[in-house]
């Protein structure tokens, strides 16, 4: 017995180094060599200094990616919360058709759709606009939303709304202090899995927006990458890996107790 | 919703196939005309992506399927810090493909990168990653590998812990051996679970576009389907292909997937 668990052991923490070493390893070059004290040794910020600087600043690049991810985070939490309720208690003309057709969308990926949504989004004036990006990227969360949301309701006992219906709830009402309560974990997870997607976009961006102004982090980052030829600044681009992840990496830590249950339980087993 | 659902959704699908059916370019006015646009089809450069990207998914999928349903096994029973273990192999499922494609760009490229400090030490000299077609799919399946294994693995691992343990110890009494419990009861009893993943990463791979536009760009003949979407919307400046190249990459999908779904399910009688 006790080989076997060193042997797991052993296996795990040599795969969790092999896991680790490419993060670790850009962060700590990120800040540590030549290019990120401009010459001298040891470490330095330098690397961050001219990510910063570069093109029209690293400020605008975060605030345009900010305003992508909280469009689609909100638009995808209230659809699919509203949405996935109706679904799972209201009855309405066209339910299942709507359902359906929601989920189709996991059907039909959405690189194959992405030339359409260009000419579209230029119809109703949304082309290169962080708005359109942020609605193409909620659209792209509501089928797994609303799967989700929709179990999550359904698993909540109705006798919780009926009681509150009784007490002088309206729907409106008992949707929102008793059963958003109890839905809060797929909530969280929508919303996480919506905030990972849009921030780490990048197809869509690219296609979508033409101005640089309006670039996101990722887009700006592979401007750096492939911008001037011949000579690409390393130490920028991992200060901007770094900077890109670390979001990412901190939110998941914090909320994974919700991802991996939501994950596991609302979108596996419904 | 439904109105955002039939705005993004519904009717670009229709004009994705009314635009292919038109000579229509970036700018300007189009025109309808009729089949011309499928001739994308059979353009040399296309066929090639065409391969690339076939060979791709079929190496990635094996690859990739392989080393995460083994994390799987390791990680699916609960003992001290599996927990941690779990983690640190999803973690990179949260870092996005593009920053993936970014960094592991710098791995490949930086000279003193672990990746090619190790390679030097054991004496195999310096290894261009992304210097021709091979190299380029080989580094490029072992990125993807570390970004999506702890995703698969998570998926896989709650197949694996849905199924009863009393099963495995009746198979047990049985007289099995492990090898005969792993094909006899896991795999049948997780078939949902690999058809599940097998359709998410076989889409997905067919879909390609990240990591190769930005490790490459294309070159050494690495274009996918999408890359080669791209360029006849946005280097030829001609829509109307692109969305023909769109529109049959949308059937053939549809029709890998409904058949890798009817393959997995007769199996299982």
């Amino acid at each position: 017995m006790f080989r076997r668990n060193a042997g797991f052991y052993v296996t795990s923490a040599a795969l969790a180094v092999l896991f680790l070493l490419p993060l670790l390893w850009t962060a700590y070059s990120s800040v540590h060599g030549r290019q990120a004290t401009a010459g001298g040794q040891g470490f330095g910020a330098d690397n961050y200094r001219r990510l910063a600087d570069y093109g029209i600043g690293l400020g605008t690049y975060l605030y345009n990616t900010t305003v992508v991810a909280v469009v689609a985070v909100t638009v995808t939490v209230v659809t699919t919360t509203l949405g996935g309720f109706a679904m799972a208690r209201l009855a309405f003309p066209g339910r299942n058709l709507l359902f359906l057709v929601t989920l189709s969308i996991l059907m039909v990926p959405y690189t194959t759709i992405l030339i359409p949504l260009y000419i579209l989004l230029g119809w109703i004036g949304l082309q290169n606009s962080l708005v359109g990006v942020g609605l193409v990227m909620a659209v792209l969360q509501l089928p797994f939303g609303l799967f989700m949301m929709r179990n999550s309701f359904e698993a909540l006992p109705v006798e919780l709304e009926e009681a509150a219906l009784i007490d002088g709830c309206t729907v409106g009402g008992a949707l929102r202090r008793v059963l958003l309560r109890g839905a809060l974990p797929g909530i969280v997870t929508i919303a996480l899995f919506s905030f990972l997607a849009s921030w780490n976009e990048f197809v869509a961006p690219l296609i979508f927006l033409t101005d640089g102004a309006k670039f996101t982090l990722p887009l700006a980052l592979f401007n750096l990458q492939s911008g001037n030829f011949g000579s690409v600044d390393f130490g920028a681009l991992q200060a901007g890996v770094v900077t890109s992840a670390l979001p990412c990496v901190a939110v998941f830590l914090l909320l994974q107790r919700y991802y991996v249950r939501g994950f596991t339980t609302g979108a596996l087993k419904g | 919703m439904a109105a955002l659902v039939v705005v993004l959704f519904v009717i670009p699908l229709v004009l994705m196939v009314w635009m292919s059916v038109n000579h229509w370019p970036l700018l300007g006015a189009s025109t309808p005309n009729g089949v011309e646009n499928y001739q994308a089809l059979k353009d040399p450069l296309f066929l090639r992506a065409v391969w690339f990207t076939v060979k791709y998914t079929a190496v990635t999928t094996v690859v990739l399927g392989l080393i995460a349903f083994g994390l799987a096994l390791l990680v699916q029973r609960d003992r001290r810090v599996v927990g941690a273990f779990r983690t640190i192999f999803f973690l990179p499922s949260a870092v996005g493909l593009a920053s993936t494609t970014l960094l592991f760009y710098l791995l490949f490229n930086a000279d003193a990168s672990p990746l090619n400090e190790l390679v030097r030490f054991l004496g195999i000299g310096d290894v261009d990653w992304l210097g021709s077609n091979g190299s380029t799919l080989g580094s490029t399946v072992g990125m993807i590998t570390w970004r999506f294994a702890g995703f698969y693995m998570l998926i896989l691992m709650t197949g694996l812990q849905s199924i009863d343990p009393e099963l495995y110890e009746a198979a047990r009494i049985d007289g099995a051996g492990r090898w005969q419990i792993m094909w006899r009861v896991t795999l049948p009893l997780l078939r949902p679970t690999l058809a599940l993943t097998m359709v998410l990463s076989v889409t997905g791979s067919l879909l390609a576009f990240d990591q190769f536009f930005i490790l490459t760009g294309g070159r050494h003949d690495t274009a996918t389907v999408v890359i080669d979407i791209y360029r006849e919307a946005f280097l030829s400046q001609d829509l109307g292909r692109a969305a023909a190249v769109s529109v049959a990459t949308l059937a053939v999908l549809i029709v890998v997937n409904v058949a890798q779904l009817r393959l997995i399910r007769r199996e299982g009688r």
